[in-house]
């Protein structure tokens, strides 16, 4: 165990030898025989269906391969067949645990090829909705990653009881639980009622309970800390080069949060911080994203706090049948699992001639096999879950 | 944040012959965007990753540019000879024409770049393969930034762009034995695909006297059982 060991400090500096961020090759103990297993498509840890190819030595990982697409289905060829307005019920179902943020990523990058500028009532929203998404999901990722370490039930259900609050205030104001269809290009679709922003504060004032309740019931725990401290390092400088971003970038001490970077939206008005992790192991993974909801739900009473009346949707602003003009616009948000990026090419047509979704769930796998590589076969499945996938959006 | 301006000089200063070519993007989002050469690109990444701080290549993707069909109008001056006035002169005259020409198209690779160190971006570069059909290669970058390593191979996979250099380069979403590159502008979806016979008229037509034909065998022999 090499838990102990803090990481250095990520400052991008120096050249690197070639092959430098290529996983390492593990030679097998003398002659023994490798033991390839097909772990997945429907293995119980893998959140939908996705397949690890791995070569054992014993119990030791020599090699593992990702083997995507069971759930392809070419969103992007979809979407160029369609009007802008009729991609964004389809981000609904890329991560499916945060439909609102994908939401989000799309409007903001067609608001960055058009133009149009957000009432801010909307943008309070925005953020509103955002951070129930960061909560719920990262309660929920913890939830998954302690089921799958054995804790059976209890911890997964107290992430659901509240998961479920956050959700019926989804619904209240959606229509839907989860495939929402809430934002458009220069706002949002319905404006949020006294009563709903009520009972969103009440909701938001049981979260710091909770928080304390799931550190309190976790943090210490010694068989969580035994499997988790220590396994599945990811270094700085590899977690930058391999693209790896959110709350697993932060757990390997990166301080690189886009609502940080590029406050889009309204994020300079809050005040909140960016935990980061000292030894980028699975603990702090799951120790991040508890800090991190804790965080959400500061900008959570803020919000809720200053939210001001008004419009949410441009009365005057066209969100069917336009056509902007040629051009390209790149736009990106902080989504619970990393950044979430919409690259949108206009040929000045009503379709988008290109329409492309940068994935956090596929790019932060891109490590899986470098966190993997000589752990034991049971921590593969903690390794895996600590990446905090959604298949929905790997496979797009 | 230096400007894609700057950034273009800096890599002409640095890497000489790079052949970077400033793209203007119309659209509001200001995101302008460097061609690079594919023969000089890995060179030039190596330099915007270590001496610019482009550490965190986000995205990365394709766009296919099919051959286009332009039509000019051109006016064409020429001699003709016309009857004026019962005497048959030549006589100088002015028509449109229209004339068809095709312009090439080519697959082009994509990189949204960001700086962690430096809190900057997005830096854009892009490169154009010659054509669409026999020369796909692109150069791969991901022996500098290793987040390029899936998203060539969706590339490979979506678009047919072949990575030379990229370590592992195989299809991504599409299963082994597929044979096209579904992104394409001109992909046709193959109409007996995975076809499955149900239930339906003539096959139904079909089970029904399969059915009959085992009744009707069971009562002769008499068994009785299994109706």
């Amino acid at each position: 165990m090499n838990g102990t060991d803090k990481l250095g400090v990520f400052d991008g500096s120096g050249s690197k030898p070639d092959g430098w961020n290529r996983p390492p090759v593990i030679e097998p103990d003398g002659d023994a025989e490798l033991l390839e297993v097909a772990m997945g498509p429907h293995h119980p840890s893998t959140h939908g269906v996705f397949r690890m190819d791995v070569a054992l030595d014993g119990e030791r990982v020599i090699r593992l391969k990702p083997v995507f697409g069971y759930l392809h289905r070419n969103h992007e060829k979809i979407a160029e067949g369609l009007g802008y307005l009729g991609s964004m019920p389809f981000t609904d179902r890329l991560d499916y645990m945060c439909p609102l943020t994908n939401n989000w990523a799309y409007a903001l990058a067609v608001e960055k090829l058009t133009g149009q500028e957000v009432p801010e009532r909307a943008e309070y929203l925005r953020v509103i909705l955002g951070e129930l998404t960061r909560v719920q999901n990262h309660a929920s990722a913890i939830g998954f990653l302690i089921q799958e370490m054995g804790a059976s039930g209890t911890p997964l259900m107290y992430a659901f009881r509240e998961r479920e609050k956050i959700l019926d205030l989804f619904e209240a104001l959606t229509g839907a639980r989860m495939m929402v269809n809430y934002m458009r290009f220069g706002g949002c679709r319905v404006d949020a009622t006294p009563a709903w922003l009520d009972a969103a504060r009440k909701v938001v004032a049981g979260l710091p309970g909770f928080a304390d309740e799931m550190d309190r019931l976790l943090s210490g725990n010694e068989i969580l800390m035994a499997r988790t401290q220590g396994v599945g390092i990811l270094k700085p400088e590899l977690a930058v080069n391999a693209g790896v971003t959110g709350p697993m970038l932060r757990a390997s001490g990166v301080n690189y949060d886009i609502r940080k970077v590029d406050s889009y939206g309204i994020y300079n008005r809050f005040n909140f911080r960016v935990p980061l992790g000292d030894h980028g192991d699975v603990y702090d993974r799951y120790m991040i994203r508890l800090l991190e909801m804790r965080e959400s739900i500061k900008i959570l009473e803020q919000a809720l706090k200053d939210i001001p009346a008004g419009p949410v949707m441009d009365p005057k602003a066209k969100i069917r049948g336009f056509r902007p003009k040629p051009g390209e616009a790149y736009g990106r948000i902080e989504a619970p699992k990393g950044e979430l990026g919409f690259y949108l090419i206009s040929d000045g047509g009503p379709n988008p001639y290109r329409y492309r979704i940068r994935p956090p769930s596929l790019i932060n796998l891109t490590v899986l096999e470098d966190m993997a590589l000589g752990e034991n076969v049971a921590d593969v499945v903690l390794i895996f879950g600590s990446v905090d996938i959604v298949l929905g959006e790997v496979d797009r | 944040m230096k400007t894609a301006e700057e950034i273009k000089a800096a890599i002409e200063a640095a890497v000489p012959g790079a052949g970077v070519e400033f793209i203007t993007n119309p659209s509001v989002s200001g995101q302008h965007s460097l061609r690079l050469e594919p023969s000089c690109a890995v060179e030039v990444a190596k330099f915007l990753r270590d001496e610019l701080s482009f550490d965190l290549l986000s995205n990365v993707t394709g766009v296919d540019w099919p051959d286009k069909a332009v039509t000019d109008k051109v006016k064409v001056t020429r001699t003709v000879t016309k009857t004026v006035d019962g005497i048959e002169q030549p006589v100088e005259e002015t028509v449109e024409e229209t004339r068809t020409r095709v312009t090439p198209g080519c697959l082009e690779a994509v990189y949204h770049l960001f700086s962690v160190a430096l809190k900057q971006g997005p830096l854009t570069l892009r490169m154009r393969t010659v054509n669409r059909t026999d020369h796909v290669e692109l150069p791969s970058l991901t022996p500098i930034w290793r987040s390029a390593e899936f998203q060539e191979r969706e590339i490979f996979d979506l678009f047919g762009i072949v990575f030379t250099g990229h370590p592992d380069l195989r299809r991504l979403l599409m299963w082994d034995g597929f044979k096209d590159h579904p992104m394409r502008r001109d992909y046709v979806e193959p109409d007996d695909f995975e076809y499955e016979p149900t239930a339906h008229d003539d096959v139904l037509k079909r089970a029904l006297a399969h059915q009959a034909a085992i009744a009707g065998s069971a009562s002769q022999k008499g068994t009785g059982a299994g109706q």
